[in-house]
C-alpha cells in the first residue's frame, strides 16, 4: 500500500516529462503563418512575419500545464513593399536594432468547449508589455495539430509607429495579428529551436 | 441661319466641359505622380498616393463618359486638308486610348503591389490582379511608359491647337473653348 503511494506519487512527479503521444509541442514553421492586417489610407492591407520560434506544449488532455513562449524577429516583416520594410525597422516604428524580438509567452489557457480555446498572455513588443487574449481553434489530424487565431492590439499601445507616423488617419492604431501555427507531436522536449536572444 | 451653322461648327458644351476637367486633371496628375515617386515614405506620401489615384479613377470614369458621349455626338466636320484630318483623327484616337490606359494601368498596377483603390476613401474598388511583386514592379514601368507616350501626344495635340489658333488663324482651337456660341 505504502509502496503504490510511493509508485503513484513518482508518476505524478514524472509526468510532465513523461510527454504523452498527444502533446503538441514542435512548431512546423514552414507550414506555419504569422500575418497581420491594418488599414493604410483606409485600405485593407496585409503583412506578414518571415521568422518565428516558439516553446510549445498542448495537450487538449492538461490543459493545465500547456504553455506557449513565441519569438518573433521583427525585421523579418514583409508589408509588401520594400520601402516599408526598411523604414519599419527604424526608430519611428520597431527599432529593430534595439528591439530585435517580439515575444508572447502564455500565461493561461482556458477550454471554450469543442476545439476552442482562450489564450491569454504578455505580449511584449518594443520594451511594452500588454496583455493579450485571443481564441484558438485547435485542430488535430494524426501526430500534426494546427491553431488557428486571431487578436487585436493597438500599435500606438506599444509605441509603433510614433512621430509623424501618430497620426491615425494615414496608419490606423488597429492591428489584428493572424496566426496559424503548425505543430507535431513528439515525445522530445518541448523546445523547438528558439532563436538567439540578442542583448541591446 | 448662319447662326445655327456656327452652332453645329462648335463641340457640345458636355464635350467641352469633360475635355477640359480631364485635361486640368491631367495637368495635375502628371507632375504629382512624379513628385510623390520620388518623396521617401512619409504619412504625406501616403496621402499624395491616395489623392492621385483617386483623380486617376476620375479620369478613367470621365473617359469612359466622354467616349460614350463621343460615340453618339459626332464632333463638328473638318476643313482642312486631308493629311491634316487622318493625323488629327489619329492623334485623338490615341488620347482617347491614353486617357484611358494610363489610369487603367495604375489601377492595375495598385492591385498588383496589394495595395487597393478606395475611391475617396468610400468606395473600394475591386484588385483586378492578385497580389504579385514583379508584375507590379512591371505594371509600374507600363503605367510610367504610357505616361510618357501621353505627355508626348498632349504636347502634339497642344502644338496643333496653337498652330490653328496663331498661324492658321481658324476657330478650331475657338469651338473647343468655354465661350458664348457666337
Ligand atoms: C490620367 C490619370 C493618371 C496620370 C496622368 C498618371 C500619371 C502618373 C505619373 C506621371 C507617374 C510617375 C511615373 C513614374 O515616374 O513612375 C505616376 C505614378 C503612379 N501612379 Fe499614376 N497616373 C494616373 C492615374 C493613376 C491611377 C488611376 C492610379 C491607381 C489607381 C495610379 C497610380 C500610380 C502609382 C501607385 C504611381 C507611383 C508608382 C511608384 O511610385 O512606383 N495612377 N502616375
Amino acid at each position: 500500500m505504502n509502496l503504490l503511494k510511493k509508485i503513484i506519487a513518482l508518476a505524478l512527479l514524472l509526468s510532465p516529462f513523461l510527454a504523452s503521444a498527444t502533446e503538441y509541442n514542435q512548431l512546423q514553421q514552414a507550414q506555419s503563418t504569422l500575418t497581420f492586417g491594418y488599414k493604410q489610407m483606409g485600405v485593407p492591407m496585409e503583412g506578414k512575419f518571415g521568422q518565428f520560434a516558439a516553446q510549445l506544449s498542448f495537450d487538449p488532455a492538461k490543459l493545465a500545464g500547456a504553455r506557449a513562449h513565441i519569438d518573433v524577429a521583427l525585421a523579418s516583416i514583409d508589408t509588401g513593399s520594400q520601402d516599408a520594410n526598411e523604414s519599419i525597422a527604424g526608430k519611428l516604428w520597431f527599432n529593430t536594432r534595439l528591439y530585435p524580438l517580439g515575444s508572447f509567452v502564455s500565461t493561461g489557457i482556458k477550454a471554450l468547449g469543442g476545439n476552442r480555446y482562450q489564450i491569454t498572455g504578455k505580449l511584449t513588443l518594443k520594451g511594452q508589455t500588454r496583455e493579450v487574449s485571443a481564441p484558438v481553434t485547435f485542430k488535430t489530424d494524426g501526430n500534426q495539430g494546427s491553431f488557428d487565431g486571431s487578436f487585436n492590439i493597438k500599435r500606438l499601445d506599444y509605441g509603433i509607429g510614433i512621430g509623424e507616423w501618430t497620426d491615425l488617419d494615414t496608419v490606423a492604431d488597429d492591428v489584428q495579428i493572424r496566426f496559424h501555427f503548425t505543430v507535431l507531436a513528439a515525445p522530445a522536449s518541448p523546445l523547438s529551436n528558439p532563436l538567439p536572444r540578442k542583448k541591446p | 441661319m448662319e447662326d445655327l451653322l456656327k452652332m453645329t461648327a462648335r463641340y457640345t458644351t458636355t464635350a467641352i466641359v469633360l475635355h477640359w476637367l480631364i485635361a486640368l486633371l491631367i495637368f495635375v496628375l502628371f507632375p504629382l505622380g512624379l513628385y510623390m515617386h520620388g518623396l521617401k515614405l512619409s504619412p504625406a506620401k501616403l496621402h499624395l498616393y491616395s489623392y492621385h489615384k483617386w483623380a486617376g479613377i476620375t479620369v478613367l470614369l470621365l473617359a469612359i463618359l466622354r467616349l460614350a458621349w463621343r460615340t453618339t455626338h459626332r464632333p463638328p466636320a473638318l476643313l482642312m486638308p486631308r493629311w491634316q484630318q487622318t493625323a488629327s483623327s489619329a492623334v485623338h484616337a490615341l488620347l482617347y486610348l491614353l486617357i484611358m490606359a494610363v489610369p487603367l494601368s495604375g489601377w492595375l498596377m495598385s492591385s498588383a503591389k496589394g495595395v487597393q483603390t478606395v475611391w475617396f476613401g468610400v468606395l473600394p474598388l475591386p484588385d483586378l490582379l492578385d497580389k504579385d511583386k514583379a508584375l507590379g514592379l512591371l505594371l509600374g514601368v507600363v503605367h510610367e511608359t504610357l505616361n510618357y507616350t501621353l505627355l508626348a501626344l498632349v504636347i502634339i495635340h497642344i502644338a496643333a491647337a496653337l498652330k490653328h489658333r496663331f498661324i492658321d488663324k481658324d476657330d478650331v482651337l475657338a469651338r473647343m473653348l468655354p465661350g458664348k456660341r457666337s
